[in-house]
């Protein structure tokens, strides 16, 4: 334990020393604000004109226009760390081994557990880190909200998002171990992530049986569900699994190095 | 403290390390010597636990470096031929680190850091960063890593490479100063260096052992014997017959590549100076004597005769020496 909250120490001071963390938090929630206000502004449009319509044609009730802007805004959020994350997770590993400081944590009395375990706590304290200043969006639309915001789903969504996050950051890290070098981390991540983003996409039209399994394995798909206030215990699963399959397979990754290390 | 037994290594067809024991006793120097390549840094790596060993066994402490891995790390030190650097981190700040990673206990992490710091004569670069420090201080914090949890043995992996002849003294009289508390293994590939801090000396060669002993005797053995090397145009047999005198010990004949001269490398009893008798035999045997000159063995030849192959490599190579 002590051994475990040594290297998530030092990893988090080296987040905080070195700019590619400062730079993706910014980038993230530079994005993630303009998506809020674009998402936001497009809404509020939209109820007004459907307002005025209903005073013509006396029809729908009003639209929920919280909701509709925290379902559509988790879902961009989603998909943009499909694409930050792996900004974050290249050099977990690949840094430490280019380095030569991996000798030093797999000579010390450490294990495997403790050091993957460590690290990836780390990681995902850096995430929620970046993910935290959102909820401000949240607050200011509550303020202003009519009618009031629906609080279930904004928890759902940013539950989601946290488990979401760790399957991403564990995948990262899992595949930062297997090389030396962090671009080919960073790429490699970035291309997998993708692959999981487009069969999201390729999936959500089509119909037939492998769709449906496309779909199911689809990292997106299970979001889909938190994002609208929906805390599925079968999607909770299938997160915790995934990540804790990464983080397992990390591990081995670890112990495989001295194995074939010349 | 240290045990090593038939200890093996192979990747794949490769044997990197092939059936090597020996033993360190404790706060002992025990030099690693061989050419790069020899299987110094493996064998050490097997040591420290990071690599599993292919056969054999190995025991620091009484644990077993594989079966009880970790009880091993938190015994040992370990500086690998890069030191294991975090940039971005301060010299103490590291060190603190590197204790907690060992398993010191909260209280004693600041005071062992400032120890090490200390022993290792870090004491005005505590708040520095490790990025800003020159070579020799990196290598100092590589060092100072290495005792900061007061371990049992502490391996040195080349701890001098790279270093200016005064930061090599000061690395040496820091290891000089860390024995007899600690069991010290350290690897070079230079001699002079084994010969001055080390009180045993291993010389690995293509993963063997070709020598255990202390370095005076090393010397002293094999600087025992005048050798003389000449150069003679004739018969084998008739210059064999020229060389039975009684003050020579060994007689080394092997032909020359691309001619049809003899060359011979001859022994003696050290103090004795043959070179006027020799070349009154060679020459009354009716052989052309086209060359007579002593070898003197320093340091070096002996390192090249042990861990070359080929004996007539070996003269060769320590021919090109006596030249050059």
């Amino acid at each position: 334990m002590k051994g475990m909250i040594a290297i998530y120490r030092r990893e988090m001071g080296s987040y905080f020393v070195s700019p590619i963390a400062y730079v993706v938090v910014g980038l993230f929630l530079l994005i993630c604000g303009w998506f809020f206000f674009r998402i936001l502004t497009f809404m509020v449009q939209q109820s007004v004109t459907a307002q005025m319509r209903s005073m013509q044609f006396g029809a729908p009730p009003a639209m929920d226009v919280p909701g509709l802007v925290l379902s559509n805004f988790f879902g961009v959020v989603s998909t943009i760390i499909l694409f930050l994350l792996p900004m974050l997770t290249m050099g977990i590993y690949a840094e430490e081994r280019k380095r030569g400081t991996m000798e030093l944590l797999m000579t010390s009395p450490l294990t495997e557990f403790q050091i993957v375990f460590g690290k990836f706590l780390a990681a995902l304290s850096l995430f929620l880190v970046m993910l935290a200043p959102t909820l401000i969006y949240q607050m200011i639309m509550a303020s202003y909200a009519e009618p009031a915001i629906p609080w279930r789903v904004v928890w759902s969504g940013y539950l989601g998002l946290v488990l979401l996050g760790s399957v991403l950051v564990a995948l990262g890290a899992f595949i930062s171990s297997l090389t030396e070098s962090q671009i080919i981390a960073g790429v490699v991540t970035f291309a997998v992530f993708l692959l999981l983003w487009v069969l999201d996409v390729g999936s959500r039209d089509s119909s037939s049986t492998w769709s449906d399994i496309v779909q199911y394995l689809s990292i997106l798909h299970h979001y889909d569900d938190f994002s609208r206030g929906v805390i599925d215990t079968a999607n909770v699963i299938f997160y915790v699994t995934l990540a804790g399959l990464s983080v397992f397979l990390t591990q081995r990754s670890l112990d495989s190095m001295r194995w074939r290390r010349a | 403290m240290i045990e090593v037994d038939h200890l093996t290594k192979s990747y794949g067809e490769k044997i990197a390390v092939n059936d090597i024991s020996f033993t360190v006793g404790r706060g002992e120097i025990l030099g690693f010597l061989g050419p790069n390549g020899a299987g110094k840094t493996t064998t050490m790596r097997i040591l420290t636990g990071y690599l599993p060993a292919t056969r054999g066994s190995a025991r620091i402490a009484g644990f077993d470096v594989f079966e009880q891995s970790l009880e091993v790390r938190s015994r040992i030190g370990y500086l690998p031929e890069t030191p294991p650097l975090y940039p971005d981190m301060s010299v103490r700040a590291y060190l603190e680190f590197v204790a907690r990673i060992k398993g010191v206990s909260g209280a004693d992490v600041e005071k062992r850091a400032e120890r090490a710091m200390e022993m290792a004569n870090l004491q005005d670069r505590r708040t520095d960063l490790i990025k800003r420090l020159s070579r020799g201080y990196k290598q100092r914090v590589g060092i100072a890593q290495a005792i900061v949890h007061n371990p049992d043995v502490v391996i040195l992996d080349e701890p001098t490479v790279g270093l200016d002849p005064k930061q090599i003294i000061e690395v040496r009289n820091l290891i000089k100063g860390l024995a007899g508390e600690h069991t010290i293994i350290l690897s070079t590939h230079i001699l002079p260096e084994a010969s001055q801090t080390c009180d045993r000396v291993v010389i690995i060669n293509r993963g063997r052992i070709a020598a255990v002993d202390t370095p005076e005797n090393l010397t002293t053995q094999l600087k025992g014997a005048e050798r003389v090397q000449i150069e003679v145009r004739g018969e084998e047999d008739a210059l064999r017959d020229a060389l039975e005198l009684t003050e020579v010990t060994k007689v080394d004949v092997a032909p020359m590549d691309g001619s049809d001269h003899l060359k011979a490398i001859i022994e003696s009893e050290s103090g004795t100076d043959i070179r006027g008798k020799l070349a009154a035999a060679v020459v009354g045997k009716g052989l052309e004597l086209l060359e007579l000159k002593s070898i003197n063995l320093s340091l070096e030849d002996i390192f090249l005769q042990l861990t070359t192959e080929e004996a007539g490599a070996a003269h060769e190579a320590a021919a090109a020496q006596a030249q050059g």
